[in-house]
């Protein structure tokens, strides 16, 4: 971690993982233990310099790191405005980020002899990639996905199933990503030997939103060197999608201190932040609160009872957010906007049609908003947009949305 | 002494252990619900948990889970919880009332407003489950000085090196959680349980009641052999739940069900006469 100056804001958390008021362990005493034990671990590996070597090379020769920085000439030129570069994650063995942190918490497991894998899925690339280390290390890997999402993203239900992966659909609540996270804590809360939790965003108890970020910051590490390499000069904006925040924590940090980078998330406004329970924007729409683990904000209704919301983006379909957002919103040194599932609908074709790539729907949602934004920023101005997956599972979604391609 | 002392003391003084059950408030609805808690200090329970319904419920089985949602379907909220446990001491001056849940509601409704008007209620103690001792600051100090009891669970993962940071701000009793798992899950190995049993109470004096996986009477007595609580929720919420109708709603036979479940209970921890403890 960068230790640079006392203001950085790239110090957190604190020892008892608070960022700011935000953060925490607020887990059952049965999972207490567990949750010291890995913080143990991790702080043991993080100094191991054969721990940094066997991840490094696992991201260069199994993911095919580092991915490019591409400067996407169409759109930059549609838009008429600010210079484009897209950070290429989606080009990642198994198409998004998630695999970045997969692989730093399945050596992590490794080294505490754990055997058995659990893991949550939204949009099923988090279980997608755990699924792939599982396989690529010969453990056995267990993933929590809601009903729901089964149906939305079943290509990728196929791919864990192939992988040799157990997918259990999850039945209770609005049968989305919460309710998957929660049935893999009562997984864990029985299987405390030989299970190792590996959470798919920077959220969570202690220590695993510095932990997933820590694993993602790969991103914005890269970035900057492939920045300076092709202009010479830092970026002058990033934008990211938000769920539970680890794409865009990841290429943020890196980042955090030089003030001349404006930092952009954008979280999902789904039907639109007017509609009651019909978005997933919990900056925008909702407040502090305590769920998985940590305080963070949350969608919930007055009674402190959690709201479903919804996302055309089953990645994004998360009421809360990893809590260093929660923490860079109220100090602001991150703006959070929203765009809803039309405006990423259209960025989705926009793109697919002026440079051949088809993007998830979650970072759909940030290059919405990079179309509404470029076109206000001079020529010289250079603007990322983290492209955090492809849209392979998604072309099932988009043409019932479009009635049909 | 509060009232959770003078229940365990008197329990003691008896020569037994003392029967502890959970329901959720409000379910199936906020008068059953009501009827349901009289019933049980009625048929012999020692102590109630008055579960506090929320949406998101990480350490609970489907039985739980359910009422839960059945409560808050029925229009439960934190405030009708504290409603219907003012209603209940109304008529019960004695029987201790420890709320239990997870702590968001609470965060939401206010901390310290939480604790003035649980207190009002006339409730004893809470157990909030997302909140271990690395929490304490949250709600277990401020509880401590509003002068109710902040209980505790301990379980097999707690181990000798933990104990004495799990049970340094613990009041009331010390709910030893059985088994690895969620709430309703399988039977505990009740020789290892007495051991853990054992194993707390050398580090405090506080009584220690034991929990998860207890289904039926003679679970409740051999349980009753080395602890000096039963909690028993799950099963109460079973025996609830089967007298539902396809809508979910209950009448007397629900409140007669419950109550009939905690006397069979009671007469188990009763029976349990070779009690291996002091
Ligand atoms: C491609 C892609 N981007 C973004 C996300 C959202 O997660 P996060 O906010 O942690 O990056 C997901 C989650 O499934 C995803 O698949």
């Amino acid at each position: 971690m960068n230790l640079s100056s006392p203001n950085s804001l790239r110090q957190g958390p604190d020892a008892r993982g608070h960022f700011g008021i935000f953060g925490g362990r607020f887990v059952a005493e049965t999972l207490m233990p567990l949750i010291l034990s890995l913080e143990k671990a991790y702080d043991e590996a993080r100094q191991d310099p054969a721990y940094h070597a066997e991840l490094k090379h696992l991201l260069t020769h199994y993911v095919g790191r580092p991915s490019p920085l591409y400067y996407a000439e169409r759109m930059t030129e549609r838009l008429g405005g600010a210079k484009i570069y897209f950070k290429r994650e989606e080009l990642n063995h198994t198409g998004a980020h998630k695999i970045n942190n997969v692989l730093g918490q399945i050596l992590l497991a490794l080294r505490m002899g754990k055997k058995r894998i659990i893991a949550e899925t939204g949009a099923g690339q988090h279980g997608v990639a755990t699924a792939t280390a599982c396989a690529r290390f010969g453990l056995e890997c267990v993933v929590y996905m809601g009903a729901v999402d089964v149906e939305r993203q079943k290509p990728n239900v196929f791919r864990m199933n192939l992988l040799g992966a157990k997918v259990i659909p999850v039945q209770s609540g609005a049968r989305t990503l919460k309710d998957a996270m929660n049935e893999a804590l009562r997984d864990w809360v029985t299987n405390v030997d030989d299970t190792f939790y590996c959470i798919g965003t920077a959220a969570g108890p202690h220590p695993y939103p510095a932990m997933v970020r820590d694993f993602q910051c790969v991103i914005g590490d890269e970035t900057r060197k492939q920045m300076m390499e092709l202009e010479g000069r830092l970026p002058d904006s990033l934008f990211a999608c938000i769920g539970g925040g680890s794409n865009a924590i990841g290429l943020f940090h890196p980042f955090l201190d030089d003030p001349s980078v404006e930092l952009y998330g954008v979280e999902a406004a789904g039907y639109g932040l007017n509609v009651p329970n019909g978005h997933a924007a919990s900056l925008a729409g909702g407040r502090p609160g305590v769920l998985h683990g940590n305080r963070t904000y949350l969608l919930m209704d007055d009674d402190g009872q959690i709201l479903e919301g919804h996302s055309i983006s089953a990645g994004l379909d998360y009421p809360g957010i990893g809590p260093e957002h929660a923490w860079l919103k109220e100090n602001g040194r991150v703006t959070y906007l929203s765009a809803t599932d039309k405006e990423a609908l259209d960025a989705f074709q926009l793109c697919s049609k002026l440079e051949g790539i088809i993007p998830a729907l979650e970072p759909a949602h940030a290059l919405a908003k990079i179309v509404e934004i470029a076109p206000k920023k001079p020529k010289h101005h250079l603007m990322v947009l983290g492209l955090s997956g492809r849209g392979d599972k998604d072309i099932f979604t988009v043409a019932d949305h479009l009635g049909g391609m | 002494m509060s009232r959770i002392d003078r229940r365990f003391a008197a329990v003691k003084a008896q020569g037994r252990a003392a029967l502890v059950t959970f329901v959720m408030a409000g379910d199936p609805d906020p008068a059953l619900s009501l009827d349901i808690l009289k019933a049980l200090a009625k048929a012999g329970a020692d102590v109630i948990e008055v579960g506090m319904p929320f949406s998101d419920p990480m350490a609970d089985g489907p039985a739980v889970q359910a009422a839960g949602l059945r409560a808050l379907h029925a229009g439960m909220t934190l405030r009708g919880v504290l409603k219907i446990v003012a209603e209940f001491r109304k008529q019960d001056a004695d029987t201790p009332i420890i709320l239990m849940g997870y702590y968001n509601p609470i965060y939401v409704y206010g901390v310290d407003k939480f604790l003035t008007d649980a207190k009002a209620a006339g409730a004893d103690g809470m157990i909030v489950v997302d909140l271990p001792p690395e929490e304490d600051e949250e709600l277990c100090l401020p509880a401590l000085k509003a002068g109710l009891s902040f209980i505790r669970l301990a379980t097999p993962t707690t181990d000798d090196a933990r104990l004495p940071s799990v049970l340094a701000n613990t009041s009331g009793f010390v709910y030893y959680v059985s088994i690895t798992g969620v709430t309703g899950s399988a039977r505990p190995d009740y020789s290892r349980v007495a051991i853990a049993v054992k194993r707390i109470k050398g580090h405090t004096a506080l009584p220690v009641a034991v929990g998860f996986g207890v289904k039926d009477a003679a679970a409740a007595r051999e349980i009753a052999q080395s602890a000096d609580g039963v909690v028993v929720g799950s099963a109460l919420i079973d025996a609830l739940a089967g007298t539902l109708d396809a809508q979910g709603r209950g009448g007397p036979a629900t409140v007669a069900a419950v109550g009939k479940l905690a006397g069979e209970l009671a007469a188990g921890v009763a029976a349990a006469k070779e009690r291996a403890i002091p």
